[in-house]
């Protein structure tokens, strides 16, 4: 729309130049006033520049056409001219592609209304057009990808908003046989997006007529490839014979729109060749003797059934005798599985694989060679009730990881099996339980420590948010989110309450009182005042009815006390205390739940309560003491005198001593 | 001795208490162990013992039950004892007058003061032994202790008990202070008669091991005459002393009451204990 504008009011003030000289409207006179480099306009409230390069203009195709040629709205005009100019109508000439243009896919979008469907001039360019052969041309063989990946690039507002039903079109060319042509080796006459949408007459896959549709496409590619028919003769696997008998493949079948690579034809080794040698039980490797036979059902019963032989066996030679002879490498898992590869790489698996370290496991550690299943599978080593035993091959204590592992985490294995994720897993055989992987990632296992591991301090609650996601949820708006408290020390994540192996229900006993100590971690003063009142006595006790940190500040939702939305707040703290008591008012909530009687600042009433009892106290202690321990010596001469007395009465002496209460 | 009398009655015994004081004094003393048992674990929670203590007493909760229970029985126990203070007076028709100032009374009077500074001047060899009457000063001071005890626990205690509706009035910081005044004053209590009141009564050596006279009520005229001589030369000077003589207790009743006050004294030590343990804790 802008640029049709800006063509108008150029081609508008272009008349108002040469305004008078109706007779004689030669581009000269045009350019009068659009050869200024400084000649704008406005459109709308935007201010454009109107200036029409003559010397750009004249080498042009269009050189030799008079500007009311296209702009015909000004024929016979006086100059300078009014504005807006009507649109330029390219098909006044070329009536064929504008008849093709306005039937395709593009021209339709434009009767439609559609904004970003594309006009001649989109591709083209206005005044400064040159033959599609000139290199410098948008449309020249070389640019063409770049003319329609400036729609058709992943993140474009074409890709995005309009339905379309590739993706990565540009990347994937650039990565084809033609796209590496064109860009790498300058091939111009290699296959671009116009060699097979054609220009203008772009259609759907669907519609018949199309260049690309089904009945169309053999003849599309056999306008370059024109022998193929003769030369064509390679049957991959028979695979779509299986989908579809009937059906005769068309060449997008094997060679993908968009994608069409090389490293499809690589597969001319039949597995049956492979298996003429290596279906004998008796075949042995001449280096080391061990057996090199594949069995053959564990590959039909795995997920790499319909994978040839020589795609993971890479490098074979079919015309030798021995093909695999030419093998040199081992089997890359990462040609085709990229993604796991280069996270592999990155993990601490892959870093010591990559030291040589002799226990570092590989790929074929976890999945199994020939028999490889997915992780769906219940027989596989990678399903997730399975995943334990598996990581528990080099983690379990004592085993080949554990005794090299220097960190906290002990006993892994053990203590997971434990955990009320092991137990839902193993126990309860729920498989969508977490285990090793779900935490710590299968491919991208790395130590805590390393910022992009899926367990250091900062990713932990996103990794517990993939199940646990209306906790994340919670935590992520609390005071504890913010990574790093004002002290600079690091705020607590989910295992720091919860431990990282031992989880357990947060309704056990164990763990109820056990979060006291949690918090009391960093909270020193605040928990040791909390054991000073009755709510913290009974819980020292061993019972967890009472309340504990969390009953009043929330578990994952801890915010100031000052927030409003905290459970301590103003508005909330009467109902926090009514979960428990039931008649609390206002007044109820103003006991002092961490009062503490040694700081006679914060809390003068009980600091001087308290020194006022224990005055009383020990007052009282050392006045009967006193009096007590003044007693003893003449109680025991008062003792003695009564043994004496009853000695005296034993021997019936009944006489009267009158000096035994005498001191 | 000169009197007849006595020798006649020299296997009866002088009658002290009063089989309703006598009962109350056994009440009191298991609701004031279970009082104390029950609260101490609260009071000590810190100490591993405490933990043990609350589980074998049922849980917190039902320490708390039995804590209430204690508490409301002891109060009785006391409104039982001025109930009976009454009706003796209407009895014996005393004049307040005679209750508050006559020789038997358990309000102090200058006769204590005189014998206070007695029995200093006696423990420190400057004179004789006081010739104590009925009630002795130590003992009228450990009567109104509980007097004092029994109104700052129980009110106390009481605010703890019912705090949600208390609190719709009083502000919740009160409830902190009571907190705070009702366990120490209990820590005032229990050490006192733990220690002091167990020392002046049984512990003393002439007493040792213990004096079962507040459970069977009776001593010998004996002891009376040593023990309380005003007493016992009043009773003998207006001939009233056979009144108070009674049989002695048979021995198997002896044998059950000395279990049963052995049993109070060994727990008043645990308790004693425990708490000089715990104390020691919260100061190291």
């Amino acid at each position: 729309m802008v640029r049709r504008g800006r063509a108008a009011a150029m081609a508008a003030l272009c008349v108002l130049a040469v305004a008078g000289r109706l007779d004689a409207q030669e581009n000269a006179d045009c350019l009068t006033c659009h050869g200024e480099k400084t000649l704008s306009g406005k459109r709308g409230t935007k201010t454009v520049s109107l200036f029409v390069d003559g010397k750009k203009f004249g080498g042009s195709i269009h050189g030799s056409v008079p500007c009311v040629g296209c702009h015909a709205d000004l024929q016979g005009k006086e100059l300078p001219h009014d504005t807006p100019l009507a649109t330029v109508e390219c098909g006044t000439c070329h009536d064929k592609e504008e008849k093709e243009h306005l039937g395709s896919l593009h021209g339709k979008a434009i009767a439609r209304g559609d904004r970003l469907a594309p006009h001649c001039k989109d591709c083209h360019g206005v005044h400064d057009i040159i033959k599609a052969r000139d290199p410098r041309s948008p449309v020249a063989p070389q640019r063409i990808p770049w003319v329609c990946g400036k729609c058709h690039q992943e993140g474009s507002p074409v890709q995005r908003q309009r339905e379309i039903h590739q993706d990565h079109i540009l990347e994937n060319y650039s990565e084809s046989i033609h796209g590496e042509a064109l860009m790498k080796k300058g091939l111009v006459v290699t296959a671009t997006c116009v060699s097979c949408h054609t220009a203008h007459r772009i259609l759907p896959h669907t519609d018949p007529r199309s260049s690309i549709s089904r009945k169309n496409i053999a003849s599309t590619c056999t306008t370059c490839h024109a022998q193929i028919e003769t030369v064509h003769r390679k049957v991959i696997r028979g695979e779509l014979w299986e989908r579809e008998a009937s059906m005769l493949p068309a060449c997008v079948d094997c060679h993908q729109p968009h994608k069409v690579r090389k490293v499809f034809y690589d597969q001319g080794m039949a597995d049956a060749d492979c298996m003429r040698c290596h279906g004998n039980p008796d075949i042995k490797a001449s280096r080391d003797g061990r057996s090199l036979v594949v069995a053959q059902g564990e590959i039909r019963d795995s997920r790499h059934t319909k994978v040839a032989c020589s795609q993971c066996h890479a490098e074979v030679n079919a015309s030798h005798t021995r093909p695999c002879e030419t093998i040199t490498k081992k089997v890359e898992c990462s040609s085709c599985h990229a993604e796991m590869g280069q996270q592999y790489q990155k993990s601490m698996h892959g870093l010591l694989l990559a030291k040589n370290e002799q226990n570092a496991p590989s790929c074929i550690e976890c999945h199994g060679t020939h028999g490889i299943m997915g992780k769906r599978d219940p027989r596989s080593a990678t399903f997730p009730t399975h995943v334990p035993d598996l990581c528990a091959r080099c983690h379990r204590e004592g085993n080949k990881a554990a005794v090299r592992y220097t960190g906290r985490q002990h006993d892994i294995i053990g203590r997971y099996e434990e955990s009320i994720h092991g137990k839902g897993l193993l126990k309860s055989g729920l498989t969508v339980t977490a285990m090793c992987t779900d935490c710590h990632t299968a491919h991208s296992v790395q130590p805590i420590s390393s910022p992009e591991s899926s367990v250091n301090p900062k990713n932990v609650p996103a990794t517990c948010g993939r199940c646990h996601h209306g906790i994340e949820e919670q935590f992520n708006v609390s005071i504890h989110a913010t990574e790093t408290g004002k002290t600079g020390k690091r705020l607590p994540v989910c295992n720091d309450c919860h431990s990282a192996h031992t989880i357990r229900r947060a309704d056990t006993e164990g763990f109820k009182l056990t979060i006291m100590a949690q918090c009391g971690q960093c909270h020193t003063e605040i928990a040791e005042t909390y054991f000073e009142t009755y709510h913290g006595k009974v819980s020292q006790l061993g019972y967890t009815k009472t309340a504990k940190c969390y009953d009043c500040h929330g578990a994952h939702d801890i915010l100031k006390v000052s927030d409003p939305r905290s459970h301590l707040s103003r508005a909330n703290v009467v109902a926090t205390c009514q979960k428990c008591h039931a008649g609390a008012t206002r007044r109820f909530a103003g006991y002092l739940t961490h009062a503490t009687h040694h700081d006679p600042e914060k809390y003068p009433l009980l600091f001087y309560t308290f020194w006022g009892m224990t005055g009383l106290l020990v007052g009282t202690f050392v006045l009967g003491g006193l009096h007590t321990v003044l007693w003893i010596p003449r109680a025991l001469q008062m003792r003695r005198a009564r043994t004496k007395r009853l000695k005296d009465a034993a021997r019936g002496e009944t006489e009267e001593t009158s000096e035994e209460t005498k001191g | 001795m000169e009197t007849l009398g006595v020798r006649e009655g020299d296997r009866k015994e002088y009658l002290r208490f009063s089989r309703l004081n006598r009962t109350l004094h056994v009440v009191m003393i298991v609701t004031f162990m279970s009082l104390a048992l029950t609260g101490m674990t609260l009071k000590f929670s810190y100490t591993a013992w405490a933990g043990t203590l609350s589980h074998l007493l049922g849980g917190y909760e039902s320490a708390g039950y039995i804590h209430r229970l204690a508490a409301v029985l002891m109060v009785g126990i006391f409104i039982l004892h001025i109930n009976d203070l009454v009706r003796r007076k209407k009895k014996e028709s005393l004049s307040w007058k005679a209750l508050v100032t006559g020789p038997d009374t358990m309000m102090p009077t200058k006769r204590d003061l005189t014998d206070l500074i007695g029995s200093l001047r006696w423990f420190l060899g400057r004179g004789e032994r006081p010739r104590y009457g009925r009630w002795t000063y130590w003992e009228k001071f450990d009567y109104f202790a509980v007097f004092w005890g029994i109104f700052v626990i129980g009110s106390t205690g009481f605010m703890l008990w019912f705090a949600e509706f208390l609190t719709i009035l009083i502000p919740g910081w009160v409830i902190n202070v009571a907190t705070i005044i009702h366990s120490d004053e209990a820590l005032l209590a229990v050490g006192f008669i733990f220690t002091v009141h167990f020392f002046n009564t049984h512990l003393r050596p002439e007493k040792f091991p213990m004096d079962i006279v507040i459970f069977t009520g009776r001593m010998t005229v004996e002891e009376l005459r040593v023990d309380k001589p005003s007493e016992y030369e009043a009773l003998v000077k207006n001939g009233t002393l056979e009144d108070h003589l009674v049989a002695p207790y048979p021995p198997i009743v002896i044998r059950t009451i000395r279990a049963f006050a052995w049993f109070a004294l060994g727990l008043g030590f645990c308790i004693v204990v425990w708490i000089i343990y715990a104390m020691m804790f919260v100061y190291m």
